[in-house]
């Protein structure tokens, strides 16, 4: 059992007034670095998706000088780009009731009260000058005949606010965001280090002072000095292998902040995504999400019986369980992500998975393409038809399409403040690398607008509050004596990694531990699993710092080596992950604990004993982390059971 | 239902920096199911390569969904293999048979420098779209969405272009090097939206001029668009091509710019 301590450390700045003025209250009264004094200024952004991007590019036109850091080619690659369904915003263009408060409510609810109210509605406000800025920037947003917008609907909501570019909105949001970067780097306002890594965070008396990156091509380790660093360097769901995430996508920089004293927050909140395209082998590299703007006009249902292994075409309409139009009526196919997942858990544990492991659910087109037309559903939905095909073989205009849940987004992250900043000084993290607005579960289109509304809205407003304190005060650079001690542990780590001379290469390892992880801390957790985990993760880190085999060397491109390094921090990430499920003695959205729940099989909140957000300190010990709680305070909406009946 | 692949040789382009001297290594995959993707084929020869003490393949991949544009690979000679509309990520072994000998190199272009082994430096595409590929609208002065309204025959135009995932296959399919295709895509992109008209003829002119300093020149051959895994259509060529014209002039003089 680990200490807990009471919440004074974890000041969340939120700002005084009604929920609905803080926003405005702390623009009012924020420290402000005048435009000549930007300059002045150095800001570290590491990571190019959406939140990265949109902050790099804010921040450069704003005149602070950036450096911006990806590991990829381009910054043109981040995750981001595969968001397929939509962004979210309260413009209220369809009059169908939706409002700032409507989609702040949604997002507490669909949160299962577990979120930050105060920065949850600033969000939700925020909101409409995304899609305003996105835009004027030319993002290609589907449109109606008249030239309007066009909106779709979403899952945890009864108004139509998502806007989209066809089944490729993180694309063309993520390429906005690019385009706006791209646009600074020409102009010399951003200095872009592509293929370099983060691998460490430097701080010193008690602040952020810059990073130790490695270049990825020669492997050269170097450090970086700011006054002040923007992690947004997005989710952990790689922990667990199979996932939708990216093959590179990682926890390296949060985690290496959080070892250097930064907290990490609600790490068991991880979303398992209803609608991908169920494992067909055991050497499976990623699984594929098949967006949830499907459930729209596809229809979820597996045979009432167990076993049944007919065609589907076979299988007469009352032999068809369309269950989540039975169990939740008025939300239908579009039920929440988490409630829609353990609803498809249930069914294939109670063999009625369909597919050649019956593994999977089916979503079923035949209505939509009967009431529609085959035409219109192509419209709406054809790229996501064709890699559908691409990848399992089968036309689902023809045959229904077979999906499953898949780790897909990690709603905890690094602890930060109404400001964004973490617990360290100075340092920031800003999208889903942060745990701030989701609560325990995201609602479907709500990352993208997260990480446009922390790095276009709220991080250039923030920093300055952080940063005119510095003025003309000097900051220590790169030949400070603790920047060569932390090069020197990053070159020592890289070196031991690199000289790794077991039997088997990491690949291995991070889907050893991924199984572990999907098995006791995925979709259902209970007790006696967690208690398994945090025995089994530690034993298989020990076999991989024992057995480990890296080949190509320290220096130079090395794939091999990058991957070993990002995944001893997934090991560690995975215990501290299964010390918070096992402390959280409760189900919330996506931290459905078995031993809690109700008679029909839903979450199980216990407001009184976990209306909190757990904030955990590394000790050294990953399995004993250190726990802080931030109370979470409603004042305006009142806890409610999580209803979509 | 799945099948198995039998006696695969592999014949995959080694070399250790931009510099060296390369050369084909030949590996044999005695099985695999066809519901691999090809590069899961590469996963598991790598696995196997680090277990015996090699060095593993160097190759660019991420999102593995065909939109990130990370992956490249030229297999069989085509750029991102035989299957139409498909990046190499999405590409799957049911597309090849027991007993086929494929041949798996990286992009090759002039303005594309390999790395190492199959992975090539495609930052020339950056410098592109940092000369003009953006629109200029700094973050917090855009008005309501709505105001311009976009009819959607544009607005599905311009998206058709805006699908982009600069990969580079064009420039690897095309006998030139050429970058015409993916140059004209974003110039399409945003010289086709309204708010994209203030820079119009700035931007063709700034990444036309760009893209020449890297690439070589279009001769209207039509390999890139064979090879676009989004499958844009060098029409968009032909419209960079008209803006370009009409650019040389308009940019020259204040009172030409209507």
């Amino acid at each position: 059992m680990s200490m807990t301590l009471a919440s004074p450390v974890l000041d969340s700045k939120t700002p005084d007034g009604p929920v609905a003025d803080k926003w405005d209250n702390f623009k009012a009264n924020e420290k402000l670095v005048n435009p000549a004094n930007k300059r002045k200024f150095k800001i570290i952004v590491v990571g190019t998706g959406l939140a990265g991007a949109s902050a790099a590019a804010t921040l450069a036109e704003l005149g602070y000088q950036v450096d911006a850091f990806t590991f990829h080619d381009s910054p043109r690659r981040a995750h981001s780009i595969a968001a397929q369904g939509g962004i979210n915003a309260a413009k209220n263009y369809r009059g169908d009731g939706d409002s700032v408060n409507r989609l702040f409510y949604d997002t507490i609810k669909g949160g299962d009260f577990r979120s930050r109210e105060s920065n949850v509605h600033r969000l939700a406000q925020v909101s409409v000058n995304i899609i305003d800025q996105m835009v004027a920037q030319g993002v290609p947003f589907a449109r109606e005949y008249g030239g309007m917008l066009d909106n779709r609907s979403f899952g945890g909501a009864q108004v139509s606010r998502t806007f989209y570019a066809r089944g490729q909105t993180g694309q063309q949001l993520l390429l906005g965001a690019y385009q706006q970067l791209a646009r600074q780097i020409g102009l010399g306002n951003v200095r872009l280090f592509n293929r370099t890594e983060l691998v460490d965070v430097v701080t010193i008396d008690g602040r952020c002072a810059g990073i130790v990156t490695r270049d990825l091509m020669n492997g050269e380790v170097t450090s970086h000095a700011a006054h002040a660093v923007v992690l947004a360097t997005g989710g952990y769901g790689n922990a667990f292998f199979l996932s939708t995430n990216a093959m590179a996508c990682n926890v390296t920089a949060a985690w290496r902040a959080h070892r250097r004293g930064a907290f990490f927050a609600n790490p068991c909140y991880t979303q398992i995504h209803p609608t991908c395209i169920p494992q067909s082998d055991d050497f499976q590299s990623k699984l594929t999400l098949m967006s949830e703007s499907l459930r729209n006009d596809g229809r979820v249902w597996v045979p009432k019986m167990a076993g049944d292994t007919r065609a589907p075409a076979d299988i007469p309409e009352d032999e068809r369980d369309y269950y989540l139009e039975r169990l939740y009526p008025s939300f239908g196919n579009l039920a929440p992500r988490d409630i829609s997942s353990r609803a498809a858990k249930r069914a294939v544990d109670n063999g009625q998975g369909v597919g050649p492991k019956q593994n999977g659910v089916y979503l079923d087109f035949a209505d939509a393409i009967g009431r529609l037309g085959a035409d219109v559903v192509r419209e709406r939905y054809g790229n996501l038809f064709d890699m559908y095909e691409r990848i399992t073989g089968e036309n689902p205009y023809e045959v229904p399409m077979r999906i499953y849940p898949a780790s897909h987004y990690t709603m905890g992250g690094l602890w930060v403040d109404y400001e964004l900043m973490t617990t360290i000084p100075g340092l920031y993290a800003a999208g889903e690398a942060n745990f701030s607005d989701h609560g325990a579960n995201r609602l479907g289109a709500s990352a993208l607008m997260q990480g446009l509304s922390d790095g276009y809205f709220v991080l250039p407003y923030t920093i300055s509050n952080y940063l005119a304190q510095w003025l003309n005060k000097s900051i220590p650079d790169t030949s400070h004596p603790e920047f060569a001690k932390v090069e020197a542990e990053a070159r020592d780590r890289y070196h031991r990694l690199a000289s790794s001379d077991g039997t088997r290469g990491p690949d291995w390892f991070h889907r050893e531990l991924g199984k572990i992880i999907w098995d006791y801390c995925g979709m259902e957790r209970t007790e006696a699993g967690l208690d398994k985990a945090l025995s089994e993760i530690p034993a298989l880190y020990e076999e991989f710092r024992r057995d480990l085999k890296v080949t190509g060397g320290e220096f130079g491109l090395n794939q091999t080596l990058e991957k070993a390094a990002r995944t001893e921090d997934f090991f560690e990430l995975g215990m501290t992950m299964c010390r918070d499920a096992l402390e959280r003695r409760e189900s919330c959205g996506g931290h459905f604990r078995a031993e809690y729940q109700t008679e029909e099989g839903e979450a199980l909140r216990d407001d009184e004993n976990f209306a909190h957000v757990s904030a955990w300190e590394y000790t050294g010990d990953a399995t004993q982390p250190t726990l802080h709680i931030e109370p979470l305070v409603y004042e305006e909406v009142s806890f409610q059971t999580r209803s979509y009946k | 239902m799945s099948t198995t692949l039998k006696n695969l040789t592999l014949k995959i382009w080694r070399q250790d920096g931009p510099n060296g001297a390369g050369r084909f290594d030949t590996h044999v995959i005695d099985e695999i199911t066809d519901e691999a993707s090809f590069l899961e084929m590469l996963d598991i020869l790598n696995e196997q390569l680090i277990e015996n003490g090699d060095e593993a393949v160097v190759f660019d991949h991420d999102c593995r969904e065909g939109i990130c544009g990370t992956c490249s690979l030229m297999i069989n000679g085509q750029a991102h293999g035989p299957e139409r509309a498909t990046a190499t990520c999405q590409l799957h072994m049911r597309k090849f048979s027991s007993g086929d000998t494929i041949v798996i190199e990286p992009w090759r272009a002039s303005a594309f420098p390999i790395v190492k082994d199959l992975m090539v430096d495609r930052s020339a595409f950056d410098r592109i779209i940092e000369s003009g590929g953006f629109i200029t609208a700094a973050t917090g002065g855009a008005p309501d969405a709505n105001l311009i309204p976009v009819p959607k025959p544009v607005a599905d135009a311009a998206m058709d272009a805006a699908q982009c995932i600069g990969c580079g296959a064009c420039v690897a399919a095309c006998p030139n090097g050429a970058a015409n295709l993916f140059t004209s895509a974003k110039i399409s992109h945003l010289n086709l939206l309204p708010q994209g008209q203030a820079e119009r003829y700035q931007r063709v002119e700034n990444m036309v001029e760009t893209m020449d300093e890297y690439f070589g020149s279009c001769t209207n051959h039509g390999e890139c668009e064979a090879a676009c895994p989004k499958e844009i259509s060098i029409d968009m060529i032909a419209l960079m091509n008209s803006d370009y014209r009409k650019a040389k002039v308009k940019n020259r003089k204040a009172l030409s710019r209507t």
